[in-house]
């Protein structure tokens, strides 16, 4: 009970929940679990099923791609209060990259496949949802996007 | 200033490979021994006997000017040549020209510094100053990035203003393998993460302009207004004096009304996709 109190406390400050109904927020919470993960142990690898999505406390995780015999390529990092993840929306529910835990992370992770089934039977809910998720890809694709360019390098400077 | 068209030589007293493609040069006057004054954000004209002229921002401590401090990346004819130049050679300068870094008008303020690559160059005599000077400012925010861990500059130094308890250094790249710790993404990205009041703070930003672009809108979408964002402006310079007109954007003069810009003041032109 005690745990469940503070994860709907984090849910409230976090502005990605902002403007939720207080059903959907203890929704939501009903959902959530405290997880914490020491320095270099993973949150997920790539293709085991994607039944979380997750909230950082506190800590840093980075999402990188394995290649054998070598080190990962480190695609970007999360940080406290990020969102990370949503490979459990879309399926075959997969994950694509690995998260490691940069140092001790704290996070509060989400069922998916208790949320699915509540977004599935509330449709309204599903579309606060979505209205959520879409702008966190956007800002990974632009931020993608802008890596890519190699933004620092243009010209001269 | 004597003649702002007639090169003064200077001796090289000191090189250092920065990175893969950039360097610093440290000189000093041949015929006097004047300290050479600037302002954060002002730039020379270096000139490389037989090889042309260029324009490059001073780099070093605005309070020590017994030093005069270039850091250039490499890019082309004069660049290369500077690169080229030992301990003991001699270089032609013309400066300093333009505008400053709002130091003195931030003071009271919060301050974010926002650079990427070598941006942080022209920028570090402000970090400098304000340093020098940390008690007349709010809370100090610097936000760099590059494109790897092996192209930060001025790395050591950074570490140091990171290990400081009053100012929040912030370093990410857009690429790193499992070695690397610190953060991976764009730099706009650390600007959401706030650390200052969006509207008593004043913002320096630096870098290519599409870096620019998009911190300036960062900026804009954490509530800093244009008004209280600088940017400095790039354009292929010859005078450095307003005379020739290369150095023209919109009705503004890059050399002389310029580098340093408030943005609300060259809004309409930085979005003019020919300027
Ligand atoms: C006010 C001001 C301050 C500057 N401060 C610094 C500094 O502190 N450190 C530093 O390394 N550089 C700085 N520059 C940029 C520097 O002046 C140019 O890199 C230099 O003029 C290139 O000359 P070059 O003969 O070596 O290259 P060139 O042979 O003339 O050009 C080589 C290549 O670089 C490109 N290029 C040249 N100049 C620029 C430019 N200004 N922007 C984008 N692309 C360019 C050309 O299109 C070409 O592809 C500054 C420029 C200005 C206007
Ligand atoms: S360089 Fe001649 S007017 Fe600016």
């Amino acid at each position: 009970m005690v745990e469940l109190k503070s994860i709907a406390d984090l849910v409230r400050d976090n502005p990605f929940f902002a403007g939720l109904s207080e059903e959907y927020l203890e929704l939501i919470s009903g959902c959530g679990a405290n997880e914490s993960f020491a320095a270099g142990s993973f949150l997920f690898r790539e293709g085991g099923s994607a039944d979380k999505f997750y909230v950082i406390r506190h800590g840093g995780v980075a999402l990188e791609m394995y290649q054998p015999g070598r080190e990962p390529i480190i695609l970007q990092t999360r940080r406290d209060g990020d969102i990370m993840g949503w490979s459990w929306f879309i399926p075959p529910y997969r994950w694509e990259w690995d998260a490691r835990a940069l140092q001790l992370t704290r996070v509060v992770s989400f069922d998916a496949i208790c949320l699915r089934g509540k977004l599935e039977s509330d449709p309204a809910f599903g579309y606060e949802m979505m209205k959520r998720f879409i702008p966190v890809i956007h800002d990974r694709m632009k931020a993608a996007r802008l890596q890519m360019i190699d933004m620092y390098g243009g010209g001269a400077r | 200033m004597n003649d702002p068209m007639i090169p003064a030589p200077f001796r090289v007293k000191r090189t250092r490979k920065e990175l893969e493609d950039t360097f610093t040069l440290e000189l000093a006057p041949i015929r006097n021994s004047r300290p050479f004054h600037f302002s954060a954000g002002q730039f020379n004209m270096l000139y490389v006997h037989g090889v042309g002229e260029v324009p490059i921002s001073i780099s070093g401590d605005p309070g020590d000017p017994s030093v005069l401090v270039h850091t250039t990346r490499s890019v082309g004819t004069v660049t290369d040549a500077m690169w080229k130049l030992k301990q003991g050679d001699t270089i032609g300068i013309r400066g300093p020209f333009g505008t400053s870094w709002p130091v003195v008008e931030a003071e009271g303020s919060d301050v974010v510094i926002v650079t990427g690559g070598i941006g942080l160059a022209p920028l570090r005599p402000a970090i400098y100053h304000i340093i020098t000077n940390r008690k007349r400012y709010g809370n100090v925010v610097i936000l760099y990035g590059a494109r790897t861990p092996e192209d930060i500059l001025y790395r050591r130094e950074i570490e140091r203003w990171r290990s400081r308890l009053d100012i929040d250094v912030e370093v990410t790249v857009d690429r790193a393998t499992g070695h690397w710790a610190g953060n991976v993404g764009v730099v706009t990205k650390l600007v959401s993460r706030g650390g200052f009041d969006p509207s008593q703070t004043v913002a320096m930003v630096c870098g290519p302009e599409i870096m620019m672009r998009y911190c300036v809108q960062a900026l804009n979408d954490q509530g800093v207004a244009n008004d209280r964002i600088y940017v400095s402006m790039e354009r292929n310079m010859k005078c450095a004096v307003g005379f020739c007109g290369h150095c023209q954007f919109g009705q503004a003069f890059v050399c002389k009304d310029g580098p340093v810009f408030r943005f609300d003041a060259i809004e309409r032109d930085f979005y003019v996709r020919e300027l």
